[in-house]
């Protein structure tokens, strides 16, 4: 219940401060895929949220750092309870799971999931930063599995890092064909190439600009 | 009051009339199948009768109603033109001061009808203070691009279009009481320019005005349009202060200006490669894809009206 509040207060919130829009160009899957966006800001999942149909939405989770969101009770009660996010363990030291047994344990059950493959939020000028080998090792063990770019445009304007005051300018999504890691395809090609497909999706004026 | 009441009936017959032609066409030319230009006529009709829903309804409330209505234009366009234009982290807060403090600000002082000051708020301290705020942060990236950007969004966002509701603060002499009637005949005029502009072009268009910045804006359309609204103008005189020929005058001059702040709105939008605004009105576009013509002409026709009407 409390949950359902939580939510539905999130998505108005980013709907009214952001009207965010989603751009398809290929229908979305209808198997469980993997959404996988540039990561500027926490915002950012509930963008994607925000824009899939509902019947996707609840069906829709998003991949976290467990050292973030399990500190404190309310960012666990946030994390776990009010958008359901698969927590992996980010430092290879620290593991009991493997995240991405936990990842295709979930895409088994039916479920999609959004990932953010830069592993942290990107706050430098570059446009986007490397990708961390996860997307690829999550696709290889779960062939023909849909990989969707989703690249998120402008949330970064809207509450820049270090910034109280979030202002009130447009965002859109715009979701990309889906991938999939090919054949004996070695995990920097398959980097490259899905770094590629998601830059691919930034609108014109943006490319020209930068 | 009547006056205000037979204007809507008469809108609203037109709009009717438009809405009828809109189907004929869909059942006789698009035989009822998906149809780029007819589809586009009726969501262009149908977000027609909802603006001008929206503009009854705050008539309705009079002075207030318009403030608010325009307050809550200036604030979609503004976030439609600062989306578009390139600026830097360190203009977060002058932008913040755009949205949260210079907007409202704005509004108040036409609502307190403080006219030595909102007349130069934006144009002088927005100009100086808000680079000064960027300027702090240190951050030289394209500097002049940016504080430009933020300063022309203010100026046409919130300054000129809130020309539009400070003409119901204009104290015309014999007119007490009837200025919300201006603010009808500013927008009807213009309005009706683009949209008899966009007839005469589809019906006789064929030597474009500039064809690199609009492919739609012909000489046709120009000159039907704006000669034909100009009469729609003078037609109107008997809602304002003006004799018929002062109608059509004016009205002249606001749908010239509507005509070329419609050209400059193109040019920045081609220079940034997008075709729209925004999305938010269906057929439309964005909130500023609509109000281009009414950001250029509404100051014109506000110091029209002070100089040449006013005490």
């Amino acid at each position: 219940m409390l949950e359902t509040l939580a939510r539905w207060s999130m998505l108005s919130v980013a709907h009214v401060l952001t009207g965010v829009r989603g751009v398809t160009t290929t229908p979305l899957p209808s198997k469980p895929c993997v959404y996988f966006g540039n990561h500027v800001s926490h915002g950012d999942f509930a963008l994607i949220w925000a824009v899939l149909p509902s019947a996707q939405r609840a069906r829709t989770r998003p991949v976290a750092g467990a050292d973030y969101w399990e500190k404190g009770p309310l960012r666990r009660y946030v994390g776990r309870k009010v958008v359901r996010a698969v927590l992996i363990e980010r430092e290879r030291e620290q593991r009991n799971e493997d995240p991405i047994a936990q990842m295709s344990a979930v895409l088994a059950g039916g479920e999609n999931l959004i990932l953010f493959p830069e592993g942290t939020r990107n706050l430098t000028d570059d446009v986007l930063l490397p990708f961390k080998s996860g997307l690829y090792h999550l696709g290889r063990s779960n062939p023909g599995l849909p990989l969707v770019p989703v690249w998120i445009d402008n949330l970064h304007r809207v509450l820049p890092k270090g910034e109280l005051i979030p202002i009130p300018l447009l965002c859109t999504l715009h979701f990309g064909a889906p991938i999939e890691v090919g054949e004996g395809e070695d995990k920097p090609t398959f980097l490259a190439r899905a770094r590629e497909a998601l830059l691919a999706q930034r609108p014109a004026h943006l490319v020209e600009a930068s | 009051m009547s006056t205000t009441l037979t204007l809507f009936l008469g809108i609203f017959v037109v709009l009717g009339f438009a809405s009828s032609v809109a189907l004929i066409l869909r059942l006789t030319v698009a035989k009822g199948r998906p149809h780029a230009v007819i589809d586009n006529l009726f969501d262009r009709i149908n977000a027609w009768w909802v603006m001008v829903a929206l503009v009854a309804l705050a008539f309705a409330f009079g002075k207030s109603g318009v403030i608010v209505l325009f307050a809550l234009l200036s604030l979609l366009a503004l976030r439609e033109f600062v989306t578009l234009t390139y600026t830097r982290r360190s203009d977060h807060l002058a932008l913040a001061m755009a949205f949260y403090v210079a907007l409202p600000m704005q509004y108040a002082l036409i609502a307190i009808d403080w006219y030595g000051m909102y007349s130069i708020f934006i144009p002088v301290y927005g100009f100086l203070f808000l680079p000064i705020i960027s300027a702090l942060r240190a951050d030289t990236t394209r500097f002049l691009d940016r504080i430009a950007a933020v300063q022309w969004a203010l100026m046409l966002a919130v300054f000129c279009l809130s020309h539009v509701p400070a003409l119901v603060t204009l104290q015309i002499p014999g007119f007490e009481g009837r200025e919300i009637l201006l603010i009808a005949f500013l927008v009807i005029v213009v309005q009706s320019s683009d949209v008899l502009q966009y007839v005469w072009g589809k019906l006789f268009g064929k030597h474009k005005v500039a064809p690199s910045l609009s492919p739609s804006k012909t000489w046709e359309g120009l000159i039907g349009g704006v000669l034909s609204s100009t009469l729609l103008g003078a037609g109107l005189w008997w809602i304002t202060p003006f004799t018929p020929l002062q109608a059509a005058g004016i009205a002249f001059s606001i749908n010239l200006m509507g005509f070329f702040g419609g050209l400059v709105m193109s040019a920045i939008k081609r220079d940034h490669g997008v075709k729209d605004w925004g999305h938010l009105i269906a057929g439309h576009g964005g909130v500023l894809d609509r109000l281009d013509s009414v950001l250029f002409s509404a100051p014109v026709f506000f110091h029209i009206v002070r100089y040449g009407f006013t005490p």
